[in-house]
């Protein structure tokens, strides 16, 4: 048996037992409309302003730096797995790689990319 | 009723698994739900009982009763019964969805919450082969060849649950929360990935049960050839779970209760859900990986099957076993939070992408050099 099609049954049950677990009160509680009741919860005052508010652009950065580590991290991940077949080469060759992304890293360091205030 | 057929109800069950022709793809089949229904029957269970604990715990700690009533008519047994007083409570309060929020996302964010954990607990080896009618049975819900690349790549789509929960709540607490919790979740992600590298080196493979295996003793465990990874793993451990001392996501002080604040009845029940389930996924994870497994410590799985003679006894006690590990880790959880106080954000950003990030980095090329020497002449 193909080991995926266990995943896909597992997805698929998760997914499910995710959504009923989620609505069950939507069946079973009460249901009683009040306009104040459905404004969003700010200790009791009235909403200012809006819940999209600009955000600090340091998150995008923040996001766009992890996919940068994230897919060398899954590049390691191989030659992780292939270690001893490519012996001192790989080696090497990923000391190299890893050599790259520290300058890379040193430059984010520097430009101040990691500072929060 | 006569149906005409002279047959019990218990005669007519034992009959049938003489319809099923029995070769390895029935048996798989029948293994694989008899398993699943297993783990999700006591993956639910779970968070009941950790909340309890974590309630009782720290009233210990803090010369506090704690829950101490809710119990079966005049037993009360230590207030056991609270956790399940308050999941019927949740259950049938009623549910106020917020008009500003976006519908869609605001029921599919505890969605994404849950599901990952229960995926990613399918992988995870919860003891040697069972041996059924000759057949050999993996005590996994699902094994993989790659278990390890399968485990982070799923428990990494729970960031879309705690990204989703805080912007579809059209709050700003719940929006800040989550614009916390999600880069935080996702900047301890990238040290996790790496810490798991050189276990990877030194086993040479992606297959959590391989990995299991090869730590027959004690030195060849995890933690002792890796510990730099097993520090890591251990601090990730609680980022990524935005738990106690990295719980900056539910900063009470200053968010209210941080991505859920919108969230009520059965939905923050299932974020919890969510939440201690995939506590339980990554302290089995750690005891996987760094601590043997199922492996007991001093005596080596042939020795158990040989004494108990079975190798069903021994996937037993091997199940026992990691579940005492996990429950050690679990303990750490909790003991963490009721004694460290919390980390501010930026202490928390560097200490994540300043310091975990180039020590990760530094592990998996020393690791590299020192196993290369080792290995290759």
């Amino acid at each position: 048996m193909n080991p995926y099609i266990p995943v896909i049954i597992v997805l698929i049950f998760g997914v499910l037992l995710g959504s009923i677990l989620s609505g069950l009160a939507a069946f079973l509680g009460p249901k009683k409309y009040l306009k104040e009741k459905m404004d969003p919860y700010e200790c009791g005052v009235p909403k200012v302003t809006s819940g999209s508010e600009k955000m600090s652009v340091k998150f995008y950065l923040t996001a766009i730096l992890f996919i940068l580590f994230d897919i060398e991290t899954v590049f390691l991940y191989l030659w992780a797995r292939t270690f001893d077949q490519l012996g001192w080469l790989g080696v090497v060759e990923v000391a190299m790689f890893v050599l790259v992304l520290v300058v890379g890293y040193i430059y984010v360091l520097k430009r101040g990319a990691l500072e929060w205030d | 009723m006569n149906l005409g057929v002279d047959l019990t109800f218990l005669e007519f069950l034992a009959s049938l698994p003489a319809l099923v022709e029995w070769n390895d793809f029935t048996v798989g089949l029948v293994a694989f739900a008899v398993k699943f229904a297993i783990l999700v029957g006591g993956l639910l269970q779970l968070p009941p009982l950790l909340v309890w604990i974590e309630r009782r715990v720290p009233a210990l700690m803090q010369r506090r009763r704690g829950p101490n009533r809710v119990g079966f008519f005049k037993w009360r047994l230590y207030g056991l019964m609270q956790s399940l007083a308050d999941t019927i409570k949740l259950i049938f309060k009623e549910e106020v969805v917020p008009d500003g929020a976006h519908k869609v996302f605001y029921h599919l964010a505890p969605v994404f919450c849950v599901f990952p954990a229960f995926l990613v607990a399918c992988a995870i080896p919860y003891g040697p082969d069972l041996l059924v009618f000759g057949h050999k049975i993996p005590l996994s819900v699902v094994r993989l060849d790659v278990g390890f690349l399968f485990i982070l790549a799923i428990s990494s789509l729970a960031v879309y649950g705690v990204s989703l929960a805080g912007w579809a709540s059209n709050n700003k607490y719940s929006l800040m929360g989550s614009l916390r919790a999600s880069a935080q979740m996702i900047s301890y992600e990238i040290p996790l990935g790496m810490s798991l590298i050189p276990i990877v080196l030194i086993y040479g493979t992606l297959d959590l049960g391989k990995i299991v295996e090869a730590q027959t003793s004690l030195i060849h465990w995890g933690v002792f050839a890796a510990p730099f990874s097993f520090m890591i793993f251990l601090i990730c451990m609680f980022a990524e779970t935005n738990r106690a001392p990295f719980d900056l996501a539910e900063a009470e002080g200053e968010l209210v209760a941080g991505f859920h604040t919108e969230y009520n009845s059965a939905k923050f029940a299932a974020f919890f859900l969510g939440e201690y389930v995939s506590m339980f996924v990554l302290s089995c994870l750690a005891a996987t990986v760094f601590f043997g497994g199922w492996q007991v410590p001093f005596v080596p799985y042939e020795t158990i099957v040989a004494l108990a003679g079975s190798p069903n006894i021994a996937a037993l006690a091997g199940i026992m076993m990691l579940l005492l590990k996990a429950s050690f880790f679990m303990w750490v959880y909790i003991w963490v939070r009721w004694t460290l106080p919390r980390f501010r954000y930026d202490q928390l950003m560097s200490l994540g992408w300043k310091f975990m990030l180039p020590i990760g980095l530094a592990n998996v090329v020393g690791t590299a050099v020192v196993l290369a020497v080792l290995r290759f002449k």
